[in-house]
Order: C-alpha cells, then sequence, then structure tokens
C-alpha cells in the first residue's frame, strides 16, 4: 500500500523558512495536486518526498516508512521533470531501461517491461531514437514511460506540462488522467496552472508561501473556498471582490451588502445566519464571473455598468467592466451583444456569493 | 533577380568574408610553412642573403637526419609524451573530480576552496619554480621525468578544474536527480550521466592540458640537466644552440615535428566530438 504521509515537514534554507509545518495525509492511488504561485514551496514540498531535498523538520512517510534519511533511489518512487530530463547520450530504449538495469532487472522481463509502457504511451515505434528527435510531447511521454517501467509506489510529477504549448498541454492532461487510471498508483503533482489541478486531481493542497490554504477535492475548493486566497486562486477566469459593507435590510430581519448609496444586495434568507457575524461590518463580496449575467429589469441583484472590454471565447463571451472602482469579469451569452461603451444591466446570482471579513481574508 | 545581384553578393562575401579569412588563415599557418621551408633548406641557400627566403632550390634532408641520428632527439620526443600524458591525466582525475564537487555539492567551505585553488592559478611559474626546485631536489625528483609530472598539475589542475566546473554547471541538475531516483547512487549518476555528457568538456581540458605541458619550458629547464632526460622545447634549445651557433635548420625541423602531434589531438578531437555532442545536452 504506497500511502504518503507529510507530517509538520519544514524546510529551511540559510535562515528563511520556507516550508512551515505541511502535514498532509495521502491515500493509495490518490491524485492529489500541489497547486500555488511560484514560490510557495510546493516543488521544494515534492523533492523533499523525493530525497532530493534534505527534510529539515517533520517525517515524510511513504508506504508506512519514514524515508527521511533514505536515498532517493530506495524510496521506490518515480520523478517526471518539467524539463523531462531524458538522458541525451542514451536512446530512448535506454533511457527507459536505465533504472531497471541499474537494479540488475533480468533483461528479459527490462524488454518486456519496456514494450508494456510504451504501449500504454503509444511510444513503441520511437524506442531506437535520441531525444533530440523527439518532439516535445514525445519527450514527455518517454519521461512518463521511464518513469512507468519502475513500477513505482508513488509517482511525483514537477510541472511537467509546463514547455508544452497550450494545446498539447490539454492533450496530455487527458494522456495523464488516463495513465491514472490504468496505473492505480499514488501520484503527487505539482503544478502552478489551477485548471490542471482541478481538472486532474482526486484532491488539490493549496500552498502559499509555505503553508497549506486549503485541502480538499476539486468542487469543494471551488465551492467553498476557505479563505481570499483560495478564492481568487481557484476558478478561471478570478473571482471578482467587491468591497461593501453588510447591512440590516427591510426592516432589521433581512441582510444586504450595501456598496455605496445607490447600490443594494440583498443576501439570500438562507445564509442570513452565516453572514449574521458581519453585520455593520466592511466586507467583500467574492463572486465567480460564472454567477453574473446579462440580465433583465426587475431581478433582485443588478448593477448596472459600462463595458470596457469584451472577449469572446465562443462558448461564452466574457466581459470587463469598471465598478466603483473595481474591475469585474462577467461571463454573458455569447448572443447578449456586448460591445465596449455599452451600458449594461449584470445580474448577480446571490446564491452563490462568498463574503470575506478583509480583517482576516477568511470566507464566512 | 538578375545575375547582377548574384554578382554582387558574390563579391561582398570575397571582400567581407573570402579575402580576410585567408589573410588570416595565411598568417596562421606561415610559421609552419617558414618551419618546413627551412627545415629542407640546405645550409648554403640558407645563409645566402641573397637567396628568396620563402622558396627551397636546394632541398635536403640533412637537417632532419642530423636532427634524428646525432641529437637525442627522439628521446625527447618520448619524454614529452610521457610527461604530457601522464600529467594531463593527473590534471582532468583531480579537474573532474573537483570541478564537480564545486559545481554541484553543497560544503562548508566550498567556496573558499574553490577561490583558493584559482588563486594558486594567479601565482605565475616565473615566480614559482624558485621555491618549487627546493622541493623537487628534497624529494629527490631533480632530473627525472617525475619532478615535471609533478609540478605540471600545480598549473594545470586549476585550469582544468575551473574548466570543467564550468561545463557541468551547464549540465542541468535534472539529470542526474533522476539518475539518483532511477536507482543510481551519485557515484554511478556522476559516472553514466555527468561523465558522458560532460564529454566535450573533458576534451577541451585534455586538450588544454596536453598542450600545456608539451609546451612548457621554465621548469623542464630548472628541474632536468641531463640530455637523456630533457623534453622537446629545451633540448632542442640547448642541443641546437652552441654558444651564439643556431643550427637553424635542424632547429625548425625539431620545431615542426614538436609541433605536429599538437596539431593532430587539436584536429581529430575538436572535430569528433564537440560537434556531434553540443546542443542536445538540454533533452
Amino acid at each position: 500500500m504506497a500511502r504518503v504521509k507529510l507530517t509538520d515537514v519544514v524546510k529551511i534554507y540559510g535562515n528563511d523558512e520556507v516550508v512551515h509545518g505541511i502535514t498532509i495525509d495521502i491515500p493509495h492511488n490518490e491524485f492529489l495536486v500541489l497547486v500555488g504561485p511560484s514560490g510557495c514551496g510546493k516543488s521544494t514540498t515534492l523533492r523533499m518526498i523525493a530525497g532530493l531535498e534534505v527534510i529539515d523538520r517533520g517525517t515524510v512517510e511513504i508506504g508506512d516508512r519514514v524515508v527521511n534519511d533514505t536515498a532517493p533511489k530506495d524510496r521506490d518512487i518515480a520523478m517526471v521533470f518539467q524539463n523531462y530530463a531524458l538522458y541525451p547520450h542514451m536512446t530512448v530504449y535506454e533511457n527507459m531501461a536505465f533504472g531497471l538495469k541499474l537494479r540488475k532487472y533480468p533483461k528479459a522481463e527490462i524488454t518486456q517491461r519496456v514494450a508494456e509502457a510504451a504501449n500504454i504511451l503509444g511510444i513503441s515505434e520511437l524506442m531506437e531514437r535520441r531525444p533530440k528527435a523527439l518532439s516535445g510531447g514525445q519527450r514527455q511521454r518517454v519521461a512518463m514511460g521511464r518513469a512507468i517501467v519502475r513500477k513505482p509506489q508513488v509517482f511525483l510529477f514537477d510541472e511537467p506540462l509546463s514547455n508544452l504549448d497550450a494545446k498539447l498541454r490539454v492533450q496530455m492532461r487527458t494522456e495523464i488522467k488516463k495513465l491514472h487510471q490504468k496505473v492505480a498508483t499514488t501520484i503527487v503533482y505539482v503544478t502552478h496552472d489551477q485548471v490542471e489541478a482541478m481538472t486532474l486531481a482526486d484532491r488539490i493542497v493549496v500552498l502559499n508561501d509555505g503553508y497549506i490554504e486549503q485541502i480538499g477535492d476539486p468542487m469543494t475548493l471551488y465551492e467553498q473556498p476557505v479563505n481570499k486566497f483560495v478564492a481568487s486562486f481557484i476558478g478561471s477566469p478570478a473571482m471578482n471582490f467587491i468591497p461593501g459593507r453588510v447591512v440590516a435590510a427591510n426592516g432589521g430581519e433581512a441582510l444586504a451588502f450595501r456598496v455605496d448609496d445607490r447600490v443594494s444586495l440583498p443576501i439570500p434568507a438562507a445564509s442570513r445566519e452565516r453572514y449574521a457575524p458581519l453585520r455593520d461590518k466592511e466586507a467583500l463580496l467574492g463572486i465567480r464571473p460564472e454567477h453574473i449575467a446579462d440580465g433583465a429589469e426587475g431581478a433582485p441583484a443588478t448593477i448596472q455598468a459600462t463595458v470596457s472590454v469584451v472577449e469572446p471565447m465562443g462558448s461564452d463571451t466574457m466581459v470587463f467592466f469598471d465598478f466603483k472602482g473595481v474591475e469585474i469579469t462577467a461571463r454573458v451569452s455569447p448572443h447578449a451583444g456586448a460591445r465596449p461603451g455599452e451600458r449594461l444591466r449584470f445580474v448577480l446570482d446571490m446564491e452563490k456569493i462568498h463574503l470575506i471579513d478583509p480583517s482576516t481574508d477568511k470566507v464566512l | 533577380m538578375g545575375a547582377a545581384y548574384l554578382g554582387e553578393t558574390y563579391w561582398r562575401r570575397l571582400i567581407v568574408f573570402y579575402i580576410p579569412m585567408f589573410m588570416f588563415l595565411a598568417a596562421m599557418l606561415f610559421p609552419f610553412y617558414w618551419m618546413t621551408v627551412t627545415s629542407v633548406k640546405a645550409d648554403a641557400e640558407l645563409y645566402n642573403a641573397k637567396a628568396i627566403p620563402f622558396l627551397v632550390f636546394d632541398f635536403t634532408l640533412d637537417h632532419w637526419i642530423y636532427l634524428f641520428r646525432e641529437t637525442l632527439y627522439i628521446r625527447w620526443a618520448l619524454n614529452t609524451l610521457f610527461i604530457a600524458t601522464v600529467s594531463t591525466a593527473i590534471s582532468l582525475f583531480a579537474g573532474t573530480l573537483a570541478g564537480y564537487s564545486l559545481a554541484r555539492l553543497r560544503f562548508p567551505g566550498s567556496s573558499t576552496f574553490g577561490i583558493s585553488i584559482f588563486v594558486t592559478y594567479l601565482v605565475p611559474p616565473t615566480l614559482l619554480f624558485i621555491p618549487l626546485a627546493g622541493v623537487v631536489s628534497d624529494l629527490r625528483l631533480y632530473d627525472s621525468p617525475w619532478a615535471l609530472i609533478l609540478t605540471y598539475p600545480t598549473f594545470l589542475v586549476p585550469f582544468s578544474t575551473w574548466l570543467l566546473m564550468g561545463y557541468f554547471r551547464t549540465i542541468p541538475r535534472e539529470m542526474e536527480e533522476c539518475a539518483r531516483i532511477d536507482g543510481a547512487t551519485r557515484l554511478q549518476a556522476f559516472v553514466k550521466v555527468v561523465l558522458p555528457l560532460g564529454l566535450p568538456g573533458l576534451i577541451s581540458a585534455g586538450i588544454f592540458s596536453f598542450t600545456l605541458s608539451w609546451n612548457e619550458f621554465l621548469y623542464a629547464l630548472v628541474f632536468i640537466s641531463s640530455p637523456e632526460q630533457k623534453t622537446i622545447p629545451v633540448g632542442v634549445v640547448s642541443e641546437l644552440i652552441k654558444g651564439d651557433v643556431f643550427f637553424w635548420g635542424s632547429l625548425m625541423a625539431g620545431a615542426l615535428f614538436g609541433s605536429v602531434p599538437v596539431a593532430i589531438v587539436y584536429s581529430f578531437f575538436v572535430e569528433h566530438y564537440v560537434s556531434g555532442i553540443t546542443g542536445a545536452v538540454k533533452g
């Protein structure tokens, strides 16, 4: 059983603590993604699991074994690097057989395992080529093949798709997901791209500045972010944040979000209790572009604004407008006919808002 | 695109590229030509002020015969070859290990150590030979090839280390890390991945070390005295210049023959390995 467990793992470079006590429990066969902005410590954490960085405090366990002092080669892991790290002086076959040869596997088994992996990845006809004769996607596949043949307990991926062009990235994402279905192994995957994280992960760990902001499955992170960072990081285009105040409305029972003298957005009855602590306090209204639509008069929560930029994406159209000094993104139907300079009415789905306490940046 | 246009580009190339290149080549190859011509020219023509210096009319092999029969030239050539080869081997061995450690490993004092290696390189041999002479005689190595084999690394190793350190730095770290995850110890990763990729660097360091050792004059002059132990640079100068008499024909023959191995080493190795491997390291 290849369970990976990190307990209070700390990394210090010189005098700087860059990873502050990370605890993650990854059950067997889970696809866990570490996501976060550059410098958040995700690659460092991955490298500590791999054994390429010393663990300064805390423990890393792979399959119930504490591996803090175990050499990388004895941790039974395989890693796919961002730059593929293929050995340029060896053929594809030799690249894939390298690890098995080092461990003195019999030749027949090596041939069989390499053929099997090559089959899964569709690279069987590339065996005699050198890396420099391969395209980016092919190289990435060979790098994955090299990891698969070892049949390790854990696969580690360090931003493997960052070097590929957009179209290839989408393709390879699906391949990696299919791979996970075919080869049931625990995967720890690092990326800065939250779309990759959302599409690939069973669970996501959002990291920021060496701290875990939130752990959860993709939909939970999307629908119930715990703080402003996670709310703004997950989801593309990013969530909008409108500053304002939570006030009493309609005689005291109801709550509304008052942006200014003219705009007051009613908060649904179901959320009243939840947001009661923010009554009469400043707050940030978080709402995703997909929950702002072009709307008709008479809807309960509407704002009017002048469109500044229109981005047609085919299936949707993104509209940017300025509202009280904040740039808001809204997703409207492609046939709404939005044009820059036009004044439009936008309807906010108040069931889907996230109110944030600006003093703690936490979502209530 | 008429013929006039094509002619224009051709002329431009001629003036901008071919002619300067030809002049450069002529300047570089002229010494070899001069040595060849002088070594096969009879003394009468050689010392005739009215003869054309660039052409040979009185061809002779006497100077070459003198060089190989009457002097210990062959012995000197073998000495030089032996000393240069072993010194190169030592400097490559030490330089590779030091270069790798300084490029890759973080250990306390590594930067101080690196700086001190380079600082020793800055001390000129013209200053260093005096104390080294004392060391050589204390170790009873005076007048033996080992005096040179063990002192040449003082300037070969810093240079090789610097060159190889720079070269190893260009090899992506991930490749070694991948090898270490695949199952290699650090040493195995070094031998199976880093060294093959570092081959152009090793060849460069090797060529430079070999050339520097082969052409070295000062230490060979100071630490070797008996004629049988001399190297080509020292032997040719000491045995072919008697007082103020210069045996030019044989001198040139000796110099030409002495520079041929290095020229061969350069042309063979550089063509073979560097062109094939550069560009494929960032796989």
